[in-house]
């Protein structure tokens, strides 16, 4: 088949005589799955980098148009597949919107758990990867430890390891497990004492802030302007978090707190927007996480309702579009659901936190050099998965 | 300010270029003609009382029922709508702005319908508007770097039209 390049940005041709043209990815390690970053450089230094995405491009948006919205579920947690409990969540919340459906109390307290739940352990694969990333690997051992029994218990849940599909339409598909929230609260206690490691381990380590104290620094109107969301957004000190700006679950109940840079106990050496705050951002929302579950499973115990709401067997999608924007860990899922009168929608659009957050990349580049930008991108911890969808 | 207000001091300032709107929708909406929006746009972030600074979302929607009998009942014209969903973080209100589109321009099946750019307003509108362009097939005018991001270069096509064929093979691949 014959291709000609009518754009030269197609293929980046023009490179002077002292510049390098490094391909780096889809393969690469520090990419965090199938990321190809195109890097014009002069010696260590990155002049340009270009990212190049889609990949794992399965049109996720063109799927959603020919199923109804319960059986686009499944394909909502293949996404970010890091989180499928809340990337189920954020599309059962905006679809909810759009047909007015309630939610009973029990539900809404099992979903808070279920979603604290998944970021904790998202934000485990976030800090593992991201000592990967800056050349330690025993950080990694430890959060996928610690990972490995959430992963458990939400086996039990649903019976999926990665792929849930557990919160549906209405609520979720079946109650907690008689003793599960034992298990669950047991294995908060075990695991909050091991946060302090993990700092000791890689958060205090001083090579690990001389790599990313004000390295890749995001200004808070740059932020804003380039859409960031999530850590990356609160990293660079702006103060928004969706579960308190646009509750879309009873979190007023409870007693938490937003983390937002700057911090009282950071090294002197680092500055707002860096990556080490953006990595201090998850590190603590993990405690907030763990308080937030302990909290909502003694509202659950007492809760009224069923685990799910009793809907009709035709759900049908009215005419009318909603955008809704959940907070998952690697910021603001949006679903943008337009309906038509019928069980499918007439538009199902998935607004993805990683890819806005990746779309810095290009600014944050120049002049940094190759090391740190893989230090720039694993801070903003992103899933191919979404970003392609 | 509230929705209504907020579209009453956008009509003021552009008049005839503010289309249509609803304040009572689910998200309140204003509608832009098409070659203002990039001054809407302008307007909408450096204006003292409206200081949208983030643009949350950036979609299109393809407004064609392939259905004739559902079509008739629910009298959709076919068109497609851009959408932006707009968020002021001093001011803490939303907005959503629409432009409708022809499908194709000038009726002529394959001709892309134009759309200003609005992405030196928001940094973040450069990929948003590389996606609609890759997956829904609007030209954006005066965007400095419009080309696929999701499908291949040599893609045929734009996969999420409502009217959008699939291939029958990619390079000596069978899609279907």
């Amino acid at each position: 088949m014959s291709y000609t390049i009518e754009d030269p940005a197609d293929v980046e041709f023009d490179v002077r005589t002292d510049e390098l043209l490094i391909n780096m990815g889809p393969q690469h390690p520090s990419t965090h799955g199938v990321l190809r970053l195109v890097l014009r450089t002069d010696g260590e230094v990155v002049i340009d980098a270009v990212p190049h995405i889609g990949y794992l491009h399965r049109c996720a948006e063109k799927i959603g148009e020919n199923l109804s919205t319960i059986e686009y579920i499944p394909y909502t947690d293949r996404m970010d597949y890091l989180s499928g409990m809340n990337m189920n969540l954020g599309f059962a919340v905006a679809a909810e919107k759009l047909m007015g459906t309630e939610i009973p109390p029990k539900a809404q307290y099992l979903r808070i758990i279920i979603a604290e739940m998944n970021r904790i352990a998202s934000h485990l694969v976030g800090m593992g990867t991201y000592g990967l990333d800056l050349g330690t690997f025993s950080p990694f051992l430890y959060a996928f430890r610690e990972r490995e029994k959430i992963l458990d218990l939400f086996e039990e849940v649903c019976g999926a390891r990665l792929t849930y599909s557990y919160i549906t339409v209405g609520g979720a598909h079946d109650d907690l497990p008689d003793g599960w929230l034992d298990k669950c609260l047991a294995f908060l206690d075990y695991f909050e004492p091991r946060i302090e490691e993990y700092h000791t381990l890689l958060t205090r380590n001083h090579i690990f802030i001389k790599r990313t104290a004000n390295i890749g620094v995001i200004s808070p109107e740059m932020a804003k302007s380039y859409g960031c969301s999530g850590p990356v957004l609160r990293g660079s000190g702006v103060n928004d978090d969706l579960r308190v700006s646009r509750p879309y679950l009873p979190y007023d109940e409870f007693k938490w707190e937003v983390e937002v840079a700057p911090f009282d106990d950071a090294p002197e050496e680092t500055v707002v927007g860096d990556c080490w705050n953006r990595y201090y951002v998850r590190m603590r929302e993990v405690v907030q996480s763990v308080s937030l579950v302990r909290q909502a499973a003694k509202a659950y115990v007492t809760a009224e309702g069923s685990h799910r709401a009793d809907l009709p067997r035709a759900l049908k999608v009215p005419v009318g579009e909603v955008y809704v924007e959940t907070e998952c860990p690697r910021g603001a899922m949006g679903f943008h659901v337009v309906g038509q009168d019928d069980p499918k929608p007439l538009r199902c659009r998935a607004k993805s936190s990683s890819f806005c957050n990746l779309s810095v990349t290009g600014a944050l580049a120049p002049g940094v050099l190759i090391a740190d930008l893989s230090a720039i991108v694993g801070s903003l911890d992103i899933v191919m998965g979404e970003i392609d969808r | 300010m509230n929705a209504d207000e907020i579209a009453n001091c956008l009509s003021e300032e552009f008049g005839d270029a503010i289309t249509g709107k609803n304040v009572e929708a689910m998200d309140p909406w204003v509608e832009i003609a098409p070659e203002a929006i990039a001054d809407v746009a302008q307007f909408c972030r450096d204006d003292e009382q409206l200081l949208f600074d983030y643009l949350r979302n950036q979609s299109a929607v393809d407004y064609l029922i392939t259905d004739a009998r559902k079509a008739k009942k629910l009298e959709i014209e076919p068109r497609l709508e851009i959408v932006y969903h707009l968020h002021s973080y001093p001011h803490g209100h939303d907005l959503v702005l629409k432009v409708l589109l022809p499908r194709w321009k000038g009726d002529v099946e394959g001709e892309l319908p134009e759309c200003p750019t609005v992405s030196h307003v928001w940094a973040i509108a450069d990929w948003h508007e590389r996606e609609i362009f890759d997956l829904m097939g609007v030209r954006f005018t005066g965007h400095p770097n419009l080309r696929r991001i999701l499908c291949p270069e040599d893609w045929v096509g734009h996969p999420l039209r409502k009217d959008y064929e699939f291939p029958l093979e990619y390079h000596g691949i069978r899609c279907q």
